[in-house]
């Protein structure tokens, strides 16, 4: 509501987060420019002073394209990027662009398909002192050489600064008058020179009038007086270079002087009501609570190993050994001792990836026995349902936890592949238990949103029958299993045997209290008392947290995030309504909305500013985002560590050197800055490169997943799937419901009327859609509000837009558009690319039974791929491997 | 008292002070005695909506032990007393007639779902849980120590809440299971 402009991109927000759009809308009746940059006209659209239709997969062009113009005419905000980004660190001489490498950077070996990333790091101070005092410099050498290894970069490590950037190891050279050729500022200049408004043109299919018009509304709209705001969701994540598209839009943001400011910022909508606490305290392979990583088999064989790469490091990854100590706490209590590594070992290693799609290739060839699914529909919701199908034929057991008999649930029943006869019911060994699960309002516990608020929610009601929680289901079979190994002496089972495992239960179901356990994510002091925030944890074992960044939710033995003090009686940033992590902050590094002497950088945008009279830091009603007390003149002494190592005009404070970073040394796998690759199947040739898709991209090669060739005329339209306002994801909490299901009945496709006529498509009546995977059937909407994107080369691009919310059960029932989709994944965080790959699309219903097959077979067959048939129960291995 | 001609609307817009029938004159006893489900709820609970992430405030109204209403919580600051489409259907989520609220269970290669017991039911997790635990065990991976199981994996929805995200990471680390992922990762 804050800001002067919003750009929404890869986002349909009115459509998919309608209510939060309320505040967009506001904005705009107070005069800010909204920019809606997307393949599809929508309600967004309808609403945004501006629509910029581009081509799906070409937002890197886009955005480069404005990151140069920003550069090139100078309209940079000069001071913050002086102060408060990496502009001035030189990068080492051995760095290669991929401008002298035609897309790609130097460090990349052919056959492991990765990068080393020696070369991109900054060039350190060679001073004995360069103001940085590691805990173990030797070990954190070591940590460094390891973390180059194939199996730990498969894993996906750099996902561990989720919170913030990844350890360095010295002090960056920098040159402050930017002139230094091998300086961020210089490199940047250079790698996106190529990305000009002729490119944008030819790339993404936007006319230069409309690209200039954006450029010029955002840095009107930027700087002392003002902010511009970015909003995107999975339309900028699921592709191959998903993490490289929001880099971009990061180094914008960045150079416009936007990061930590009210009215900034780069709004990530989240797509489910706690999926971004799903991410803090995740359900993820890689990770621990608090984005710790998940210890591997390389390269942690100790505590020591673990925190060596960070401990003493600048900023508040320094203090890693006690919030990693603290986590160990939680979790084993009495028996993990300073003498035992405080039971480190317990923890189970990871060797690589291990994600979910790489899981279920393992299912489908027989690997893996037992499967829970707690509230998810993947042969409707992921991508690639057959895949998801002939996994789950090929285990032992399955677990789903759902509200609703879910399609993954009955595949044995209902799965499309019963009718072609690649699964038979009768031959399919996999155990289903169907466990009901609570509602949200059948239970206490918090979801957390999309600006990091948690949010409690009390329960209504009891749950009826057999249903309950989640909690309660994870305790009690937590329970059992400890109740069979109470006499095991097989040190294999210590670490269940040693769980603290004793939450206060309630009522006749025996429910456990979810205040109880969110106050051990909050934590503990020595004297039993809830912890106040992460600054009092300790690496002794005093302490105890089951997720660092949450500690405070339960600070003074009050559920902070229960608190529901009415919005009208607050000021706007209303902190008083739920709890933010961390330390209640509402906008993240908000120290940048000052000057580096501590001064708003303008009255408008006035946000927390240096109060010297008092001492410390003041702010307009949020929690300052930096120490308290620590002076904007603070310099760190010699040998300072973790965040005494940052100066008082780093606001970046989760980052090693406390700066935004416009070029990336660590972290991120596939390139330290953001470079234009073609999706994985694309109709189009990379104009900018001769590297025609992200070579670090992840394939999975199985005759499930066969992939189109880029630029071919068998598949030769590019598709895009999306959301509806009146559904949810895989549909189970919509298509089983009468009033949604009534308010969009049926699967559709939105084509242009120039593809209609292309290939004799009607309003109204069916088409199939053909991928390599698959065959669906779909009505036919064809409107103007999705149309072809010419570019400059005249090639004119088709695009279709599928929302992929059906399957075979419910109210409403349909095809399911992911099936569709190949498993083709970012290296950084193992998305896959759902927004754009390539399909036919021809009037009339699909065939039936083996004739479906039989299609799908011809189809691979015209296109040159290799045969996809799959035998009988859908058994298969992974080739090449 | 009332006569049969005052029960006739359009006599009653005629002689009434509502001659345009907009008002008084329409309603009916019916109407008169409809009260909203709000107002005679036995408590409102406050929540908050299970769809996005925008995390918008609702507040549940129960009678009898049921949900009969679920509205947008005018207090938050957040959503403003608002919902969408899928918010103002969240009571016919948590009220849906074709919610399965006994167990099911499909037997290997069956052709039926059968009924189970849930206590039965958790005991025969537990037994496959430890069974695929230890003949899945890998002390080492290439000689490195991993102290796991490769045999249980695990896909978690992303409308699971913090403490019960926080459960199954700490039950499935003790137990040495590492294939577990969220729609988080989608």
């Amino acid at each position: 509501m804050n800001s002067d402009c919003i750009v929404i991109e890869g986002s349909n927000m009115a459509e998919c987060h309608p209510v939060a759009f309320q505040w967009v809308t506001e904005a705009k009746a107070r005069g800010a420019k909204v920019i809606h940059v997307d393949p599809r006209f929508t309600r967004t659209s309808a609403i945004a002073d501006l629509h910029v239709p581009l081509r799906a997969g070409s937002d890197i062009v886009f955005l480069g394209a404005l990151v140069n113009h920003v550069l090139s005419n100078d309209l940079y905000f000069h001071d913050y990027v002086a102060a408060y980004t990496n502009a001035s660190s030189l990068i080492r001489e051995e760095y290669q662009d991929s401008e002298d490498l035609d897309g790609l950077f130097s460090g990349w070996d052919p056959d492991s398909k990765q990068y080393d990333q020696a070369s991109w790091q900054y060039e350190y101070e060679d001073t004995p002192d360069a103001g940085v005092s590691e805990d173990d410099p030797a070990g954190a050498a070591e940590q460094e050489r390891l973390s180059q290894e194939e199996s730990v970069k498969d894993a996906d490590q750099a996902h561990a600064s989720g919170s913030g950037g990844p350890p360095l190891h010295g002090r960056a050279k920098r040159d402050e008058t930017l002139q230094h050729p091998r300086c961020v500022f210089q490199v940047l200049k250079r790698h996106f020179a190529r990305y000009t408004p002729e490119k944008v043109a030819e790339v993404c299919g936007v006319e230069p009038e409309a690209f200039l018009k954006v450029a010029e509304w955002i840095t009107a709209n930027s700087g002392r007086e003002r902010t511009t705001a970015f909003v995107y969701s999975v339309g900028w994540t699921q592709h191959t270079v998903g993490a490289q598209y929001i880099r971009t839009a990061s180094i914008l943001q960045a150079l416009l002087g936007n990061m930590g400011r009210p009215g900034g910022g780069i709004l990530a909508l989240r797509g489910h009501a706690s999926i971004q606490g799903s991410t803090d305290i995740p359900t993820l392979y890689n990770l621990l609570p608090g984005y710790l990583p998940m210890p591997h088999a390389t390269q942690h064989q100790s505590l020591d190993d673990y925190v060596a790469d960070a401990a003493g490091t600048g900023g508040f990854w320094g203090n890693k050994r006690a919030y990693a100590v603290s986590l160990l706490k939680a979790w084993w209590g009495d028996a993990a001792t300073p003498e035992n590594d405080f039971c480190f070992d317990y923890v189970p290693k990871i060797t690589g990836d291990h994600s979910s799609y790489r899981t279920v290739a393992d299912m489908v060839e027989g690997k893996v026995a037992g499967y829970f699914l707690a509230g998810e529909n993947p042969t409707v919701g992921h991508a690639n349902g057959r895949m998801q199908r002939f996994g789950l034929a090929n285990l032992e057991w399955l677990v789903v936890r759902d509200l609703q008999m879910i399609e993954s649930a009955s595949f044995w029943q209902t799965a499309p592949e019963i009718e072609t006869g690649e699964l038979v019911t009768e031959q399919i060994p996999t155990e289903v238990f169907f466990v009901p699960a609570a509602s949200h309002v059948e239970k206490d516990g918090t979801f957390t949103q999309t600006q990091r608020m948690l949010q409690w929610r009390f329960k209504a009601i009891e749950p009826p029958g057999d249903c309950r929680s989640d909690l309660w289901f994870y305790y009690h079979l937590g329970r059992i299993l400890r109740e069979r190994l109470e006499d095991s002496t097989d040190p294999r089972d210590r670490p269940l045997l040693d769980l603290t495992w004793d939450y206060p239960l309630h009522g006749e179901t025996q429910d456990p209290s979810a205040d109880a356990v969110l106050r051990e994510i909050n934590g503990v002091g020595p004297d039993g008392r809830a912890l106040s925030g992460y600054l009092d944890l300790k690496d002794d074992g005093s302490t105890t947290s089951g997720c660092w960044i949450y500690s405070g939710v339960y600070a003074d033995e009050v559920n902070q995030a229960a608190r529901k003090r009415p919005g009208r009686e607050q000021g706007q940033v209303a902190s008083e309504w739920g709890w933010s992590w961390p330390y209640n902050r509402r906008v993240l590094y908000n120290r940048a909305s000052a000057d580096p002497d501590g001064k708003p950088w303008s009255e408008r945008k006035k946000y927390v500013w240096w109060d010297a009279e008092a001492g410390r830091w003041a702010s307009t009603g949020d929690a300052v985002d930096f120490e308290a007390t620590k002076p904007p003149d603070y310099v760190p002494p010699p040998g300072a560590k973790a965040q005494a190592a940052l100066s008082g005009q780093d606001p970046f404070v989760m980052q090693s050197d406390g700066k935004a970073w416009l070029f990336a040394p660590k972290g991120v796998v596939d390139g330290p800055l953001p470079t234009h690759y073609e999706p994985s199947e694309s109709p189009v040739e990379n104009a900018l490169y001769a590297v025609q898709g992200n070579p670090s991209t992840e394939h999975i090669q199985a005759p499930y997943n066969r992939e189109a060739p880029s630029m071919g005329d068998v598949f030769p339209y590019s598709v895009t799937t999306y959301r509806l306002t009146e559904h949810h994801t895989a549909g189970a909490m919509s298509r089983t419901l009468p009033y949604l299901s009534e308010l969009q009945p049926e699967f559709f496709v939105e084509v242009s009327p120039e593809l209609a006529a292309e290939r004799g498509l009607e309003n109204g009546g069916w088409a199939t859609l053909v991928s390599p995977r698959a065959a669906i059937e779909a009505r036919v909407l064809v409107t103007e509000r999705i149309r072809p994107i010419r570019t400059r080369g005249g090639q004119v691009v088709h695009q279709i837009g599928a929302p992929y919310h059906w399957g075979e059960t419910g109210i409403s029932t349909g095809d399911s558009a992911n099936d569709l989709l190949p498993v083709v994944m970012d290296p950084n965080t193992h998305i896959q690319e759902s927004k754009a790959s390539t399909v036919d699309i021809r009037p009339g219903r699909r065939p039936r039974g083996p004739e479906l097959t039989e299609l799908l077979e011809q189809y691979r067959h015209r296109a040159g791929i290799a045969s996809g048939r799959m035998p009988v129960g859908g058994r298969v291995a992974v080739e090449g491997t | 008292m009332k006569t049969w001609l005052d029960a006739w609307p359009v006599f009653r817009q005629l002689t009434g002070p509502d001659p345009l029938g907009r008002g008084a004159a329409a309603r009916s006893r019916a109407t008169e005695n409809v009260v909203a489900r709000t107002a005679t709820a036995d408590r409102v609970v406050q929540s908050v909506c299970p769809y996005c992430s925008v995390g918008c405030a609702q507040r549940v109204y129960v009678k009898d032990e049921q949900v009969v209403q679920i509205e947008g919580d005018p207090d938050s600051p957040v959503n403003r007393g608002r919902l969408c489409p899928k918010g103002s259907a969240s009571k016919s989520l948590v009220t849906s007639p074709t919610r399965v609220t006994k167990v099911r269970y499909r037997r290997p290669y069956g052709t039926e779902w059968e009924d189970l017991d849930l206590d039965t039911a958790m005991e025969m997790i537990a037994d496959r849980v430890l069974d695929a635990r230890r003949r899945y065990w890998q002390d080492e991976c290439d000689g490195k120590r991993v102290n796991r199981t490769m045999g249980i994996a695990s896909l978690g929805g992303a409308a699971l809440d913090n403490e019960e995200n926080y459960l199954m990471k700490k039950l499935y680390s003790a137990m040495g299971a590492i294939q577990i992922e969220n729609q988080a990762r989608i």
